[in-house]
């Protein structure tokens, strides 16, 4: 899957889990023997909860070891830092960037420019794409953790974004080159989502947003699901209030629940015709998602929430669905 | 264990005057701050609730179909207790250009509202929609005081922050770049009219700014100065403005309240902004869990559960009993998992109390959905 795509970038909506299928995307990337760099950008620190890491400085550093060996970079992006990084590239300011920073430039250049910011952050996952050492590409792939599902065609549309801004200078021959980068195959953007109405709808929204700009939609990430548990003939007579109680009540009983049937049947089939009326809406989202015509991912919901080795185990589940 | 959130005594207490509503995304913000002005005014006040990006549906369900930028009635409420329901969306390009047209000369306003800068910082500035929700709060709240308006009571919904932070540094941190210090030097050459003042500086800083210039263009400086300039004209002081916001919030009249679902992230971020409400002494009510689960059947464990199910396991005339205990088990390992997450919270904060919406399968899109989610805050289902 993804032949040739050096640049995954990851949106979605809040509270999909974006930031842990960027990780566990970045683990799966990287098995079996290959380099990956997992780039955060908005200064939340994530990444560095995820993997029980101290907060992550402005800088490349090892975070995790991928299944069956293999590297995963991490590195937390700060426009600022890039601005300065990239002021001393290319003139040589050293120490003196610095106080350009202490009179406040730096903050007002990142801020008042909001499509500079973007450039600036686009840039240095533009950088790390690109970057060679020993005569090859320093990392076989670049995953970012991006801005969500509202705000992503604006962030990645850079170009368009400084074209009333900038229109010439080494800024806007910076966005250009990002712009060649992103609208090219190297590039897919991913979407993650939940089996609910809010997220997907934001998925089909920006599915189409993105499209409509030429940039590449990669896969739909659907996170948290959960097995329905129940046969599909019974969750159908648990929506429609049928369950058979006595056949509840005799399956009780032989479990050694006889005493308890009567204050329990009520209730256990109240949850299973809420589980079904999830089940169902569920069942509606799906059809949404399937209709976008993209390749869809999915990832089980784990009881005991996103730890280290739950993560590891999303990103198994990845590498079984293709992704490598 | 925490107090409960009296939601009913808040809404009621006639010196509540603003309810703010501000957590991560994906918590159910804007339905909280729907359902709790909802309720407000069917229980007698006259309430507008100040919405950012509501779905689609909920907002239809609102009338909010036009987006004219001021509060519009809403229909179909109970008004028996002499309440009424005013709800609006915010637009803030409109709010940001109407500011500009309220405070300067038609002429002045074109030139502004022409400029490049102005256009992506109304448009796309990362804390441009924080800055805009609070000066729109600040005008709905004037426009109550000044008698032109009708409402007592004001709840926000505060916009998706790439941190919950975000909206209370916005307004500062705008106000602090275009009153900053670079900035009066940056742009002075335009005010001065020429090149001449840049040599007051000193040399170094002269060779930084041309580094910069060289980067961003000379068009793109001309017109940022062009629209610092200009907006310096407008404002006389965004700091001042951005100050008087930010007093507006910390009135005793007005009433936080954190929203979080009962999710790792969402509580974390719960706690950040708990920790920085009580550092920039705001008024916090309380925590508003969200999509909170429970059972009918309390008594039955996920382990006994689980156990009996083993027990059918392979019997294939209880495949359904197995099924359902399987179902109860997994509700129950959520329940607990939900109880821990909040438990750690409270330990940290014993003393924010704490008001609680069951999850549903569906999300809230009418009147009704909301009148529930409104009774299940106030306990009172």
């Amino acid at each position: 899957m993804w032949e040739g795509v050096r640049l995954h970038v990851v949106t979605g909506k809040g509270g999909t889990g974006k930031t842990t299928v960027s990780a566990a995307l970045a683990l799966a990337l990287a098995a079996e023997g290959h380099r990956v760099l997992l780039m955060e950008l908005e200064g939340r620190q994530g990444i560095a909860q995820l993997f029980d890491s101290p907060p992550l400085p402005y800088e490349e550093r090892r975070i995790a070891v991928a299944p069956r060996g293999g590297d995963v970079y991490a590195l937390a992006v700060d426009a600022e830092e890039a601005l300065l990084e990239y002021l001393d590239l290319f003139y040589k300011l050293g120490r003196a960037g610095r106080v350009l920073k202490k009179l406040g430039a730096i903050d007002f250049v990142t801020t008042i420019a909001p499509g500079l910011r973007d450039v600036l952050l686009t840039g240095k996952a533009y950088e790390a794409v690109g970057r060679r050492r020993a005569g090859r590409t320093e990392y076989d792939a670049v995953v970012m953790d991006a801005p969500p599902t509202g705000r992503i065609t604006r962030f990645l549309n850079v170009n368009s974004e400084m074209a009333g801004l900038a229109r010439v200078g080494p800024i806007r021959h910076q966005a250009d080159s990002i712009m060649g980068l992103l609208k090219s195959p190297r590039t897919a953007v991913h979407f993650v989502t939940l089996l609910e109405e809010m997220p997907t709808q934001e998925t089909a929204d920006g599915v189409h947003d993105l499209a409509a700009q030429g940039l590449p939609v990669g896969a739909v990430i659907v996170n948290m699901v959960r097995r329905p548990i129940l046969r599909v003939a019974d969750l159908a007579a648990a929506g429609k209030g049928r369950l058979d109680a006595a056949q509840i009540e005799a399956g009780l009983a032989v479990a050694g629940l006889a005493g308890s049937a009567a204050d329990l049947i009520g209730p256990l089939s109240r949850e299973a015709a809420d589980l079904a009326e999830r089940v169902a809406l569920e069942v509606q989202e799906r059809k949404t998602i399937t209709a976008l015509g993209r390749p869809v991912l999915e990832l089980p919901w784990l009881t005991d929430g996103i730890d280290l080795g739950g993560l590891y185990e999303l990103a198994e589940e990845l590498h079984r669905q293709g992704v490598e | 264990m925490t107090a409960p959130l009296d939601v009913d005594a808040l809404l009621g207490d006639s010196s509540t005057k603003i309810v703010v509503c501000c957590g991560s995304g994906g918590v159910g913000k804007t339905t909280t701050a729907a359902a709790l002005a909802l309720r407000g005014a069917e229980a007698g006040r006259t309430v507008c609730v100040l919405t950012i990006d509501p779905a689609r549906r909920l907002a239809q369900a609102m009338g909010l179909t036009e987006l004219d930028n001021v509060p519009r009635p809403v229909r179909n409420i109970d008004t028996g207790n002499g309440g009424a329901l005013f709800a609006m969306m915010l637009d803030m390009k409109r709010t940001f250009d109407e500011i500009i047209e309220l405070h300067t000369d038609p002429e002045r306003a074109r030139v502004i509202l022409d400029n490049p800068f102005y256009q992506t910082v109304s448009s796309s500035f990362a804390g441009t929609q924080e800055y805009m929700a609070m000066e729109k709060l600040g005008q709905l709240r004037a426009q109550a005081e000044e008698g032109d308006a009708p409402w007592d009571l004001i709840v926000v919904d505060t916009p998706p922050s790439r941190s919950a932070l975000d909206f209370l540094d916005a307004p500062k941190r705008m106000a602090s770049f275009l009153d900053g210090r670079f900035i009066k030097v940056f742009m002075a050459p335009a005010r001065a009219g020429g090149r001449a003042y840049l040599k007051m500086l000193s040399a170094g800083v002269t060779a930084l700014a041309g580094a910069l210039t060289k980067v961003l263009g000379t068009q793109l400086l001309a017109d940022a100065s062009t629209f610092v300039n200009a907006m310096d004209t407008v404002f006389g002081g965004f700091r001042e403005r951005a100050e008087r916001t930010y007093a507006l919030l910390q009135q005793p009249g007005t009433a936080f309240l954190v929203v979080a679902a009962p999710e790792p992230d969402a509580l974390r971020e719960a706690a950040f902004f708990v920790e920085r409400l009580e550092q920039d002494a705001m008024p916090l009510s309380g925590l508003v869990l969200n999509r909170v689960h429970e059972t009918p059947a309390p008594g039955l464990s996920a382990e006994h559960a689980l156990a009996a199910a083993e027990e059918l396991a392979g019997d294939k005339t209880h495949t359904l009993t197995a099924g359902l205990l399987r179902v109860h088990a997994d509700r129950m390992q959520r329940i607990a998992r939900e109880r821990r997450l909040v438990e750690r919270f409270t330990a940290a904060f014993p003393k924010v109390p704490v008001a609680t919406a069951r999850a549903q399968a569906a999300d809230v899109h009418d009147l009704d959905g909301l009148r529930l989610v409104g009774a299940d805050l106030a306990g009172a289902r």
